[in-house]
């Protein structure tokens, strides 16, 4: 028995505390490092740091009606985050939850207007699935792209996307248009709300049991571990007799479903109809979110919080600070690099790697 | 006698050439029939759309030379649109701020080349995911360029068409080929100086190399490192380029993530033409097209809602993809960081 393996027994401690230390370390750092040349590149373009994040945090989490704002940002949000951390499972990196996105908020939209005559909570829940199976219709269609023709599903959600903009921006501008000149749907029926218990949205609630019900899938169901197997090794899943094509398009599926509630939930909570525009990113921060919370359901959570409170802070710190919005997109885009070039962070707070599952996503060539 | 038994070296020349380029002949030889065709038709329109197919297909061409680049040497490029974006922010600046196109030109492919950099630095010393390092860098374009961005500036001046003398005056090939602005004219010249570089050079040969088998290069003394880090810095300058095209040249100002997909659609343009400079060249054209006949449409009295023109670049790009992906033979390395051991 070396002493290296002793050493490592020691240095694993076997208390779960010490392993989510281990786990947040690297992330904390990130986020910290981006909110730190954030504030580099706020006194370079003449504003002032300190006076712009603490209005950012005064907008989000100042009172309870901020602490409200910024949980009605993230729910769409953990839904898109999920949606992206999933389909990483399979090794699938679906830029296209945005597209997905879109049509769910769409749907909800018909659905939410165009059926009368349901009690609430049915139509709600009639309104949110419709949007759910909206985005899970369109990402099936990467999903099997990806499976028959081996097209990268990088470069076909996000072509995807455009054309979901297209689609999108036809039906709110033409057929389901409402009267007067703006763009957009007619509101949804009341029936159809996603009401908020005091401040506090209950698509949130719905956004936690989401993502608890992910976990779920992914590691206490076959399913689940047939999907972990596919992105981790393909070629593996497929000599154990897994069926591929099948697990790639039933993971689109499920993540463009998500993808698509989301979306539903904006346009049921928030929004109240379909309008182009106001879904914009969403989709995108997912990305960010996901890798945030590497790639696990329960860091989904504090990550689309940490970018929700962004988002909610951003008008507050726009007019108190006369800061553009624009930088907490920079601070986004910053944690995403230092999140995902971890070996700098590393380096820095000199800790190891946390042997957490390695996924990589398929070039071209492989499938 | 021994010769008879080397059959497959008797197949005559020429009936490889047909077999190899047979399609694509047969393609090009249609499209300049028809094209001709029309233009008897209706020469002043057919005119507009071939010449402003050939500007449409800029863009796309150099942000195709810039991914070939950087997959022949095995790095997969998905950041194209975010360098395109900040070398046309970049670009765009400079011109405000100076009034100095050239120097605003430079610019524009300077920080396209750093951007390079950072891809290489990720995917090549860090040995990141390169997929996920390449969007990196497209939600850091738009996050920077979105936040440094003033509404109201524009360019002082932009590129002009320079007019190549009698050879414009040749009816439909002359406006379309010799009355170009000076980034359209690079285009043509660097399609060709990167075929050759990368199929007549050492250095060519050196990047294939890395692209194809890393390990083997490296054995032989090629530096796999520096082959990567400098090919995909070029390919970064390159795309600064093609921003420098959007906003220099084409439209004279700078909108919020005008790229508009581009990036992406030139990485469909280098898959379908075959990850070589003068395929990629054929690709761009047809997409190239399909942007200038969404234009034409436009204008057209037809009562098709102007949302579905819209789409047709990204849906050609998806046919594409599903067609083609599967024919063509992608470098063996694409994607797969080198570990040297």
């Amino acid at each position: 028995m070396d002493d290296q393996a002793k050493k490592e027994m020691d240095q694993s401690p076997s208390s779960w505390l010490g392993d989510i230390r281990r786990v947040i370390a690297v992330p904390l750092t990130a986020v910290l490092l981006a909110l730190l040349i954030g504030a580099i590149l706020l006194a370079v373009s003449g504003a002032n740091p300190i006076k712009a994040y603490s209005a950012l945090i005064d907008g989000s989490f100042g009172d309870m009606k901020a602490f409200g704002r910024t949980l009605a940002k993230a729910t769409p949000l953990i839904f898109s985050g999920l949606a992206v951390a999933f389909a990483f499972k399979a090794g699938l990196f679906n830029i296209g939850a945005q597209g997905q996105l879109l049509f769910g908020a769409l749907v909800a939209a018909v659905v939410g207007f165009m059926v009368h005559g349901l009690p609430a909570f049915l139509h709600a829940t009639l309104a949110l699935l419709a949007g759910g199976a909206a985005g899970a219709l369109y990402a099936a269609i990467p999903g099997a792209l990806k499976a028959y023709t081996g097209a990268h599903e990088v470069i076909t959600t996000i072509m995807l996307n455009y054309v979901a903009i297209n689609i999108t921006d036809y039906f709110a501008d033409g057929p389901l248009k409402d009267t007067g000149i703006v763009a957009r749907t007619p509101e949804i029926l009341d029936t159809a709300r996603i009401p908020s218990i005091g401040e506090i949205p209950v698509g949130f609630f719905l956004a936690v049991l989401a993502a608890v019900a992910i976990w779920w899938l992914l590691w206490h169901t076959t399913l689940g571990f047939e999907i972990r197997t596919v992105g981790l090794s393909p070629h593996a899943a497929k000599y154990a007799g897994m069926k591929v094509a099948y697990t790639v398009i039933l993971t689109m599926v499920i993540s463009g479903f998500l993808a698509g509630v989301g979306g539903a939930i904006e346009t049921q909570g928030i929004v109240y109809r379909y309008q182009p525009g106001f879904n914009t990113g969403l989709g995108f921060d997912g990305i960010t979110i996901a890798l945030l919370g590497k790639t696990h359901p329960f860091g989904i959570i504090p990550a689309a919080l940490l970018i929700g409170a962004m988002k909610a802070g951003a008008s507050t710190m726009q007019f108190d600070a006369g800061v553009a919005k624009e930088i907490t997109d920079v601070i986004q885009a910053l944690m995403l690099f230092f999140v995902t070039a971890d070996m700098i962070v590393r380096k820095l707070i000199r800790a190891r790697d946390d042997g957490g599952e390695k996924i990589t996503l398929s070039g071209w060539g492989q499938q | 006698m021994q010769n008879s038994n080397n059959l497959p070296t008797q197949v005559s020349p020429l009936k490889q050439f047909l077999k190899r380029w047979g399609s694509t002949i047969g393609i090009a030889l249609g499209v300049i029939g028809i094209t001709i065709w029309q233009y008897n038709l209706n020469s002043q329109i057919t005119e507009a759309v071939v010449a402003s197919s050939i500007r449409q297909a800029t863009p796309l061409v150099l942000g195709a030379l810039c991914g070939l680049l950087g997959e022949r040497s095995g790095v997969i490029n998905i950041g194209i649109e975010g360098q395109m974006l900040l070398g046309a922010f970049v670009g765009f600046l400079a011109n405000v701020w100076t009034g100095n196109l050239l120097f605003a030109v430079f610019a524009a492919v300077a920080a396209g080349a750093l951007m390079g950099l950072l891809l290489a630095y990720m995917s090549v010393t860090l040995k990141m995911d390169q997929i996920i390092g390449g969007t990196v860098i497209n939600i850091l374009a738009l996050g920077l360029t979105g936040y440094f961005y003033q509404v109201g500036l524009t360019t002082q001046g932009k590129l002009q068409p320079i007019a190549l003398g009698a050879l414009a005056d040749i009816p439909l090939i002359g406006p379309a080929f010799f009355n170009n602005p000076p980034i359209t004219y690079a285009t043509f010249i660097l399609v060709f100086v990167v075929h050759y570089v990368l199929f007549y050079t050492k250095w060519g040969l050196r990047t294939r190399a890395v692209g194809e088998h890393p390990r083997a290069a490296d054995t032989l003394g090629v530096n796999v490192f520096k082959v990567r880090y400098v090919n995909v810095i070029l390919g970064g300058a390159i795309a600064g380029l093609a921003g420098a095209f959007l906003t220099l040249e084409a439209v004279g100002s700078f909108e919020r993530a005008m790229t508009n997909g581009r990036g992406f659609v030139a990485l469909a343009v280098m898959i379908f033409g075959k990850y070589t400079p003068l395929g990629a060249w054929g690709a761009a054209l047809l997409f190239g097209f399909a942007n200038a006949m969404q234009t034409q449409l436009q204008f057209a009295d037809i009562q098709v809602p102007h949302q579905f023109i819209g789409m047709l670049p990204y849906i050609l790009t998806i046919v594409v993809l599903s067609g083609f992906v599967g024919r063509t033979r992608v470098p063996a390395a694409d994607g797969v960081p080198y570990d040297k051991e």
